[in-house]
């Protein structure tokens, strides 16, 4: 009998920790069926964030390392300009990356660090039990926004990607989400075109997946998916925010 | 004889990690260790190695963190509230145990403090600034020469146990010139870094986890670093003796301080008192056993620190009352100077 579908080479048979309808699952699979098609296992060094993600190193069959909270991308730093000839990736959720990770990933994408950056935007803090992200918006609930996120008090929904999107280092940085099938599709192009930025050397290159947190935003997974479609991307729309990979 | 170079202090740190084979800086500038920054950048471009002026302390001890995992040798040095922010890297560090060296050229604080010399990071070097139970190895040598010697040698000793170290310097002798002899680096051989992170090539994956949430998984890993430190007390303590066989008083000094107490026991010797001196050079494993051994058969022990009284902790833990310890010091850049001890000594003298 043909098999017609499996598991990536490149991810071991762990069954994932992440509840019902969480996003990760579907990013975690992209990022191991890309790794699998560009034939990279062996030369691939991953840095999952504090935060959901971090046992990614479990799901994975490549070299890992821990991170202290947001310095993913200065311990990435570190490990690729040892090993240039690897493939180097964070993996950060939105609390990782852009709250206590801010100054890392910035100066990580303007030193055009040869580095791939997978962004999971699911607007909470997930691991600590659904407290107000960077990224969490304007009315939208949270344990510590109780009444809504008030725009007053606590500001916006920060827009990093294309804060990052400014730096002379950046080469390629998209905007994904893995509500549905269609959308899905779309996000593994990106990570992969985010990885073969990577190892034609041309500089820092960024994928957000916007994700469906729906145990954290109190909805059943598929609200969780439709909100997205219906709202999210209304602060956060998709599609390509920057790409110089051609020039 | 080889010949030698005038060299600042902090010229000798970069120069031993270079012969030690460090190819890896990550700093951030802050006085008084700017030099040691700017040596390595001009160094390691020579050399072909990587330099980079990270955008925080806390970026530079995590790149130092990512450059160890993936096997190479890898250095950072800051001043004071500078090593305040890599703390939490260290702990990491520890916790991972992953090799690397660590320069704190020490300076006056609280706060942002001054920039002059000072001692007063010994509780945060060697009790432990960051979070959990582990251990710095940390060195604290008193010459341009010993910087030199030892930051070659901490690049040794780190990979040796797997272990972060630190060399705890100043201010005084980060910025002071002296003669320094560039000697070639012979270390025994180690065993190979099949730890690191090179890619899963041939081998299972690698990976470096201080996260550890099954039951008894996270005490069973403490037992095994708290052994390791058991071995490394064993077999590192270092320090000098000066004088100390037929002495009547006992100073403690390390570092800076050090050098001064040498030259008061030689003036206190000329004066018929008979003193001596112990200087650790080991901070942590600290040379406990010397110093209790030697307490048995001196009237007291003083302790001369730039700080307002810090290492005079582990000189009473070592002692333990075997006889009186005495503590002087100098705070908020102040250097103690010879005659300020020689007249401490005195003052006791009378009134032991």
């Amino acid at each position: 009998m043909k098999k017609i579908f499996g598991r990536p080479k490149s991810m071991t048979d762990k069954p994932f920790h992440y509840c019902p309808g969480c996003g990760h699952g579907i990013v975690h699979r992209l990022i191991g069926e890309v790794i699998d098609e560009l034939g990279i296992q062996d030369r691939t060094i991953g840095v999952p964030p504090v935060g959901c993600a971090v046992v990614m190193y479990h799901y994975f069959n490549v070299d890992m390392t821990e991170a202290p909270h947001g310095r993913t991308p200065a311990v990435a730093t570190g490990i690729k300009r040892v090993h240039p000839d690897k493939v180097v990736f964070t993996y950060q959720g939105d609390g990782d990356l852009a709250a206590i990770g801010t100054a890392e990933i910035i100066h990580a994408a303007n030193r055009g660090e040869r580095i791939t950056t997978i962004f999971v935007n699911n607007t909470v803090y997930g691991m600590t039990g659904g407290q107000m992200a960077p990224t969490t918006i304007v009315g939208q609930k949270t344990t510590t926004t109780p009444l809504g996120r008030d725009s007053r008090l606590i500001g916006y929904p920060i827009k990093i990607s294309e804060m990052l999107a400014i730096t002379d280092g950046s080469v390629y940085i998209e905007r994904v989400a893995v509500n549905k099938p269609t959308n899905i599709i779309k996000a593994k192009k990106a990570i992969k075109k985010a990885f073969q930025v990577q190892l034609e050397d041309k500089g820092f290159s960024m994928v957000e997946v916007l994700s469906q947190c729906p145990v954290n935003l109190a909805m059943t997974p598929k609200e969780a998916c439709e909100w997205i479609d219906n709202t999210l991307i209304k602060t956060y729309p998709l599609g390509v925010i920057k790409d110089k990979s051609g020039e | 004889m080889a010949e030698k170079v005038l060299m600042s202090g902090n010229g000798a740190v970069g120069e031993g990690a270079i012969q030690a084979g460090c190819r890896y800086y990550f700093g951030y500038p802050i006085t008084p260790q700017n030099e040691l920054t700017a040596y390595m950048a001009e160094r390691l471009g020579e050399l072909g190695g990587v330099f980079i002026q990270s955008e925080s302390e806390l970026a530079a001890i995590n790149m130092v963190f990512g450059a160890s995992a993936a096997g190479a040798r890898a250095m950072t040095s800051s001043s004071s509230p500078g090593i305040s922010l890599k703390q939490e890297g260290i702990s990491y560090i520890a916790g991972a145990e992953l090799p690397c060296v660590i320069v704190n050229i020490m300076r006056a604080g609280p706060g942002l403090g001054d920039i002059t010399p000072s001692q007063a990071d010994y509780f945060q070097a060697v009790k432990g600034g960051g979070h959990g139970d582990y251990r710095l190895i940390t060195i604290g040598p008193a010459s341009v020469q010993e910087l030199y010697d030892w930051t070659a040698k901490a690049f040794y000793i780190a990979d040796k146990y797997r272990n972060p170290v630190m060399i705890l310097g100043d201010g005084f002798l980060g910025q002071m010139m002296e003669p320094l002899e560039i000697k070639k680096i012979k270390e025994p051989k180690l065993s190979k870094k099949t730890w690191a992170l090179t890619g899963a090539r041939g081998r299972k994956a690698n990976k470096i986890i201080t996260l550890m949430l099954k039951v008894g998984e996270l005490e069973e890993h403490n037992k095994k670093i708290q052994n390791k430190y058991k071995i490394i007390e064993k077999e590192l303590t270092e320090y000098e003796t000066v004088l100390t066989d037929d002495a009547e008083i006992i100073l403690v000094a390390y570092g800076m301080c050090a050098r001064i107490c040498k030259e008061s026991v030689f003036l206190l010797r000329k004066e018929g008192i008979k003193a001596g001196l112990i200087r650790p050079i080991t901070l942590w494993p600290y040379p406990s056993e010397i110093i209790r051994k030697i307490s048995n058969n001196v009237r007291y022990v003083l302790t001369v620190e730039m700080s307002a009284g810090q290492m005079v902790e582990d000189v009473r833990l070592a002692v333990l009352g075997r006889c009186p310890v005495y503590f002087y010091g100098r705070m908020g850049g102040g250097v103690p100077t010879s005659e300020e001890i020689i007249k401490k000594v005195k003052k006791l003298n009378r009134k032991d």
